[in-house]
C-alpha cells in the first residue's frame, strides 16, 4: 500500500550526489597519486594487507575502537553512531530480503520499510522488528551523547570540543534529525499498523491517544528523508566527509603509501580523514600555555576552509603528540611539513660558500651539529667516549659546521636544505667512513630520512653507546643516583628510539618510569619546528613540562639532545644532563676505581 | 650596479630623516622581539654562517632598523637557518623568525 | 624589652646589629654558617679604592663579646609563626625563638657558571669565575690551571647578568666596576700579561669608578671589546679559544687566552626563596625579596615588623649594603618605639 510516492525524493537525490561526488573524489585522488604509489595500490589488492585493511576499516571506521580506547564514553558515541547505523542498513535490507524472498527492490525500500509494509507477517517478522528498534535506540543514545557532548564536554573528560563551521552545522543538525525522525515516522506507522517493535509500538499507542496522526503521518516520512538527504548534500562540505575518506586512507595506508615532503592527493586524503573528534587538543602542550590556533585539528580546518593558516601552519612545535594521540593515525606531523613546503614561496639561500669546508680521511665520523657547539659538555663528553674506546673519530664539524639542513625543512624551504645536504653527503663520502655518529636528534632524523648515504651507517649516539655497553666495550657502573629520561621528540616519536637510551641510562643510574614518557613524552618547548611560537609559550611549555619532572624528585634529568638540554637548563630546578655527559661519568668513575684497585694490589704486594 | 655588499657603508651619515621604516614596521609587527636587541654580537660570534663568511647577522639587523633595505637580501642568502643565534640571545629574541620575516617580507614586496 | 632576631650574619646582619646594641636593643643574631661576614669573604680587596675587606670586618669584631647579643652559629630558620605577638622563630634543631622585629639579611649568592654551559666553566680547567680570581688576587699568586702564568687573560662581564637564558634579565651593577678593579690588580701581579675585558655596556654608577675605568686604560692599558661571550672551547694545550662579535667593528673575534674570568652575577640565594615559599614572604620577579616599595620603603616587607636588609632585596656593593642595613636599623627601632609601623 503505497500512498505517497514522493518523499523519498529526498533522499535519491541526497543518495546519487553524494555517490557521484565519492566517485570522483576517488578517481581523481587516485589520478593525482604518483606512478609509484599507483602501482603500490594496484599490488596492494594481491597482498594479504587488503585483509589487515578490511579489519582496520571496521575497526576504526566502524567500531572506532582507537577511540574507544582513549576515551571509552566518546568512543562508544562514534561506535553507536557509525556502526549502529551501519548494521541498521545492513539489517533493514537483509528484513526486506526475508519478507520478500527476492533482491528485487529499489535501495530505498528498505529504508523506508515501515511504511512500504504495513502488515509484515513472513517468519521472524517479529525479530527483526525487535532488532530495528534495538539499533535504533542504541543510536538514538549516540546521538543524544553528542548532544551532551556540545553541551557539556566535561562529561567525556575532556578539555575541549571543536569548533564548528557552516556547512558543519547544517550536516550536524541533518544528522541529529535523522535518527529522531525515524523513530517519529515509524511510530506513526506503528500507531496506524502495530507494525513496529517495543520502542515504535509503544511510542505508536501513545501517539494515537495523543495526537491526531493522519494530519502528521506523510510530514514525518518528508521530513525524515529529507534530513537524510540534507545530511548527504552537507556531507562532502563538511567535518562529515571523514567517514568516507577514512576508508579510503586506511587502505591507502595498508598499501604501503608512505607521506612525502610535498603536498599531494594522499596528503588531501590524510586531511579530509580527521573525524575532528578533538583528541589531539588534549594532547597539545601549547594549547595549556594559552596558543589556540595551532592544534591540528584546527590547522586541518584552516586549510579545509581555506583560511590563512600561517600562524597556525608556523606556530607549531611539531613535537608530534597530536600525531601519537590519533585515533585516526593520520601523519600530522609529515602533512604540516608538507603543507609548509606547499605554502612558503621558495625564499632563496645561497651556500656557495661552504665549498671551501675541510676534508678529511675517517673510519668513523662524529657530526656534532649546530646546537651541539653550545653545550660542549656533549661534545667534551663524546671525546671521553671515543678516547675511552680508543677508535679514531673525524670530528666533522669541530670548527665550522655546515647545518644538517632539517631547521630550514621545518621552515618550508626544501629546496635550499637540498644544498646543505648535498655538501654534508660529498664531505661525508669522500671520508671513506663506515660510520656517521650524531648525539642531535634532529641532525640525525635529517641525515637518516633525507640523505641518501650508501654504505654508511648512521647511528645516533645513545645507540652506539648502548651497542659498546652490550659488546663490554664501555663499563656498567652504578653511578648511585636517580634519574628521568626525557625523550626529545626527533628522537622518540620521530626516530621511534625509545628503548636503548633507557638502557643506556640503566646502566649508569636507577632511572625513575614515568607516565608520560616514550610516544606520550612532554616536549621542552624549544624545537625548531616552531617558527612563530612567541617565546612566552615556549617558556610556559619549558616550565610545565618541567614541574611534571621536578615531583618525581630525580637528581638528574637526562636527555639526548643539546637542544632539550639547554632548554631545561634553564628552569634550574633539576641538573640536566645529556646521555652522553652520564656514559662519560662512568667512564671516569670506572677509571678511578681501576686506578684505586691497582694501588691497593700494589699496597698488598708490598 | 652589481650586487650590493648590504654590510658595506654606502652613506656618509644616516638619514634619520628619510628612514624607509615600511620593511623594519612590518618585520616588528610579525616578529616584536626585532626591537628588543642590546647589540651584545653573541648571535654573530656563534653563527654557522658567520663562520664561513662575513654573514653578520647583529650588523644586519641594526642596519634595517636603520631603515637601509638596498642589499639586503642578498646578504640575508647565507642564513642556513641553524638556530643557534636564536639560542644565544640574552634577550631572547626570536631571529630565526626575524630572518624568515625578512625574507618573506622583501619578496612579498618583489611579487606585489 | 623588645627582642629582635636578625637572620644572617653577613655585613648586612652585622651592621644591623651593631647598630641596634648601640641603641640598647637586646639582639639575637643567627648565621647559617660556622662564621661571621658572608660573602665579603669572598673579596679580598674592594672596589674602588682597593680597601681590604678585612677592614670592613673590623667593625665587627668586638660584636660576638656583646653581653646583649645573643649569637647563634650553624643555625638555620626554616618557620616563622605569625599568628601571635610576639613573632616565634623555629630553627633546623628545634630551638624556639620569639622576636618582636625580625630582620631578614640573607643575602645573596653567585650565579652557578656552569649553566652557562657554552662558556666553558667547569669542563676546560682555564675557564674560572671572579670569586676564584679575587682567591688568587688574596694570595697574589696568579697561574693557569698547568701551574704557568698567564700570558692573557680575558674576563667576562655579565655572566649570569642580563641573560633570560638563565633567567636573570636584571643587571647585577657590581660585575662591571669589580672586573676592573681585578684587571688592575692581576696587571699589577702580571706586568707582562695582556688583559681584556669583554662587556656589553659599562655601568659605571659610583662617582669614582669612571676614574677607576680611565686609569685601567691610562696606567694599566686594559684593552675593552664590547661584545659578549659565544663558547669556548680548548685547544690540546689546554689553553682556551673564545669566541665574541667585536660589535664595535662589527666583526666576529676569535681569541687564544690562557685564563678566562667569568664575572659572576649576584642572585637570591636558594635558602632566601626556600624560606620565603616557607613562611609566605613576597619574592620579586627577579627571586629576591619585595619590599613594600623601592623608594622610601626599601627595608621594608608586607608583613608588619618584618625588615629587610643588604643584598636579600637586589645587588647591592658593600657601601650600599651598609648604608641599607643602617636605614633598616633606624626604622626598625622607630617601630619598636612605636613611632612607626
Amino acid at each position: 500500500m503505497i500512498r505517497d510516492p514522493n518523499f523519498q525524493y529526498p533522499f535519491l537525490i541526497g543518495t546519487i550526489f553524494l555517490f557521484a561526488y565519492l566517485i570522483i573524489r576517488v578517481i581523481l585522488w587516485y589520478i593525482k597519486l604518483s606512478k609509484y604509489d599507483k602501482l603500490r595500490f594496484i599490488h596492494f589488492w594481491k597482498t594479504k594487507s587488503v585483509w589487515a585493511a578490511i579489519r582496520d576499516s571496521v575497526a576504526d571506521g566502524l567500531l572506532h575502537l582507537s577511540i574507544f580506547k582513549k576515551n571509552p564514553l566518546l568512543g562508544y558515541m562514534h561506535m553507536s553512531l557509525a556502526f549502529g547505523w551501519f548494521l541498521l542498513i545492513v539489517m533493514g535490507h537483509l528484513e526486506v530480503i526475508a519478507d520478500r524472498h527476492s533482491l528485487n527492490f529499489p535501495f530505498y525500500y528498505a529504508v523506508f520499510y515501515r511504511y512500504y509494509q504495513p502488515h509484515p507477517d513472513f517468519a521472524g517478522a517479529k525479530v527483526f522488528g525487535a532488532v530495528m528498534d534495538f539499533l535504533l535506540l542504541i543510536i538514538l543514545s549516540g546521538v543524544a551523547l553528542a548532544i551532551i557532548k556540545r553541551i557539556r564536554k566535561q562529561i567525556f573528560g575532556m578539555k575541549r570540543t571543536t569548533r564548528l563551521k557552516t556547512f558543519d552545522k547544517i550536516a550536524l543538525a541533518s544528522l541529529w534529525l535523522i535518527f529522531p525522525l525515524r523513530l517519529l515516522a515509524e511510530s506513526l506507522s506503528a500507531a496506524y499498523y502495530h507494525n513496529g517493535s517495543f520502542m515504535s509500538n509503544t511510542l505508536g499507542e501513545w501517539f494515537i491517544q495523543n495526537v491526531r496522526v493522519s494530519a502528521i503521518y506523510d510530514l514525518s516520512w518528508w521530513l525524515y528523508s529529507c534530513s537524510l538527504g540534507f545530511f548527504f548534500i552537507a556531507l562532502p562540505f563538511s567535518r562529515y566527509m571523514h567517514i568516507p575518506t577514512e576508508i579510503v586512507f586506511i587502505f591507502l595506508r595498508h598499501a604501503g603509501i608512505m607521506p612525502k615532503k610535498y603536498w599531494n592527493s594522499y596528503a588531501q586524503i590524510q586531511m579530509y580523514s580527521c573525524s575532528r573528534c578533538g583528541i589531539c587538543l588534549d594532547a597539545c602542550q601549547l594549547y595549556e600555555a594559552g596558543v589556540s590556533n595551532v592544534q591540528s585539528v584546527y590547522f586541518l580546518q584552516f586549510i579545509r576552509n581555506n583560511e590563512n593558516v600561517d600562524k597556525s601552519l608556523f606556530g607549531c612545535i611539531i613535537c608530534g603528540r597530536c600525531q601519537e594521540a590519533c585515533p585516526v593515525h593520520i601523519n600530522l606531523n609529515d602533512l604540516r611539513t608538507a603543507l609548509r613546503i606547499k605554502a612558503s614561496k621558495p625564499l632563496t639561500f645561497s651556500y656557495e660558500y661552504t665549498q671551501k669546508a675541510l676534508q678529511q680521511k675517517a673510519g668513523i665520523i662524529y657530526f656534532a651539529g649546530c646546537m651541539t657547539h653550545l653545550t660542549p659538555q656533549i661534545k667534551f663528553s663524546m671525546r671521553r667516549i671515543f678516547d675511552f674506546l680508543g677508535d679514531n673519530v673525524w670530528f666533522m664539524d669541530k670548527d665550522k659546521s655546515i647545518c644538517c639542513g632539517a631547521p630550514l625543512m621545518l621552515a618550508g624551504q626544501y629546496d635550499s636544505a637540498s644544498q646543505l645536504i648535498q655538501k654534508n653527503t660529498e664531505l661525508i663520502m669522500a671520508s671513506g667512513a663506515k660510520t656517521l655518529i650524531l648525539s642531535c636528534p634532529i641532525c640525525y632524523k635529517a641525515f637518516r630520512e633525507d640523505y641518501v648515504l650508501p654504505g654508511i651507517s648512521i647511528k645516533f649516539h645513545a645507540v652506539y653507546l648502548n651497542e659498546m655497553i652490550r659488546q663490554g666495550r664501555l663499563p656498567k657502573i652504578n653511578l648511585g643516583f636517580k634519574t628521568i629520561y626525557h625523550d626529545p621528540c626527533a628522537l622518540g616519536r620521530g626516530s621511534k628510539i625509545y628503548d636503548q637510551p633507557r638502557y643506556v641510562i640503566d646502566s649508569y643510574s636507577q632511572r625513575i618510569r614515568l607516565k608520560k614518557e616514550k610516544a606520550e613524552a612532554l616536549c621542552c618547548g624549544a624545537g625548531l619546528g616552531a617558527i612563530n611560537l612567541p617565546i612566552e609559550a615556549k617558556n610556559k611549555v619549558t616550565f610545565e613540562a618541567m614541574s611534571y619532572f621536578a615531583r618525581f624528585k630525580p637528581n638528574a634529568l637526562i636527555t639526548a639532545c643539546p637542544l632539550c638540554k639547554k632548554t631545561f637548563a634553564r628552569d634550574r630546578r633539576i641538573p640536566v644532563l645529556d646521555i652522553a655527559e652520564l656514559t662519560a661519568r662512568a667512564i671516569d668513575e670506572y677509571v678511578n676505581e681501576q686506578k684505586k684497585t691497582v694501588r691497593e694490589t700494589r699496597l698488598i704486594e708490598s | 650596479m652589481a650586487t650590493f655588499d648590504f654590510l658595506e657603508i654606502r652613506h656618509l651619515h644616516i638619514d634619520y630623516d628619510n628612514l624607509d621604516q615600511e620593511l623594519l614596521n612590518e618585520v616588528i609587527r610579525e616578529e616584536p622581539s626585532f626591537q628588543w636587541c642590546i647589540s651584545c654580537g653573541c648571535c654573530t660570534a656563534t653563527c654557522s654562517a658567520g663562520n664561513h663568511t662575513t654573514f653578520n647577522i647583529r650588523r644586519i639587523s641594526l642596519i634595517l632598523r636603520r631603515g637601509e633595505v638596498e642589499g639586503l637580501e642578498e646578504e640575508l642568502k647565507k642564513c642556513m637557518l641553524c638556530g643557534k643565534c636564536t639560542l644565544v640571545c640574552p634577550r631572547d629574541i626570536q631571529l630565526r623568525n626575524v630572518v624568515m620575516n625578512i625574507k618573506k617580507i622583501i619578496l612579498k614586496k618583489k611579487t606585489a | 624589652m623588645k627582642k629582635i632576631v636578625i637572620i644572617g650574619g653577613g655585613i648586612a646582619g652585622l651592621e644591623v646589629s651593631r647598630l641596634l646594641l648601640q641603641e640598647g636593643f637586646p639582639v639575637t643574631l643567627i648565621e647559617k654558617s660556622s662564621h661571621l661576614g658572608g660573602n665579603i669573604r669572598n673579596y679580598a680587596y674592594l672596589f674602588p679604592d682597593f680597601t681590604p675587606s678585612e677592614e670592613i670586618l673590623k667593625n665587627y669584631t668586638s660584636l660576638p663579646g656583646n653581653a646583649d647579643l645573643q649569637l647563634l652559629l650553624n643555625t638555620e630558620i626554616e618557620k616563622i609563626d605569625f599568628s601571635s605577638r610576639p613573632y616565634t622563630l623555629f630553627s633546623n634543631d628545634g630551638i624556639a625563638i620569639s622576636a618582636d622585629s625580625i630582620i631578614i639579611a640573607t643575602g645573596y649568592q653567585i650565579f652557578d657558571a656552569r649553566l652557562k654551559e657554552e662558556f666553558g666553566y667547569g669542563i676546560y680547567d682555564g675557564v674560572i669565575t671572579s670569586v676564584e680570581m679575587e682567591k688568587m688576587i688574596r694570595e697574589q699568586h696568579i697561574v693557569t690551571p698547568y701551574g704557568k702564568a698567564p700570558r692573557r687573560i680575558a674576563f667576562i662581564h655579565c655572566v649570569g647578568s642580563r641573560d633570560a637564558k638563565v633567567g636573570n634579565t636584571y643587571c647585577s651593577r657590581l660585575c662591571c666596576i669589580t672586573a676592573i678593579k681585578q684587571a688592575i690588580e692581576t696587571k699589577k701581579l702580571l706586568p707582562q700579561a695582556e688583559i681584556f675585558c669583554f662587556y656589553i655596556d659599562l655601568r659605571m654608577y659610583g662617582l669614582t669608578f669612571e676614574e677607576l675605568y680611565l686609569n685601567a686604560q691610562k696606567e694599566y692599558n686594559i684593552q675593552f671589546v664590547r661584545g659578549r661571550l659565544s663558547e669556548t672551547s680548548e685547544m690540546i694545550d689546554k689553553r682556551l679559544i673564545i669566541k665574541a662579535e667585536d660589535t664595535l667593528i662589527g666583526r666576529p673575534l676569535k681569541m687564544m687566552t690562557d685564563m678566562l674570568v667569568l664575572m659572576v652575577g649576584m642572585e637570591a640565594s636558594n635558602f632566601s626563596k626556600q624560606f620565603a615559599y616557607h613562611n609566605g614572604l613576597e619574592i620579586g620577579e627577579h627571586g629576591f625579596f619585595k619590599p613594600l616599595n623601592q623608594f622610601n620603603a626599601r627595608g621594608k616587607s608586607q608583613k608588619e615588623g618584618i625588615y629587610f636588609a643588604g643584598t636579600s632585596i637586589g645587588p647591592m656593593s658593600v657601601a650600599e649594603t651598609i648604608e641599607h642595613a643602617q636605614a633598616t636599623a633606624l626604622s626598625t627601632i622607630s617601630y619598636l618605639k612605636g613611632k612607626e609601623n
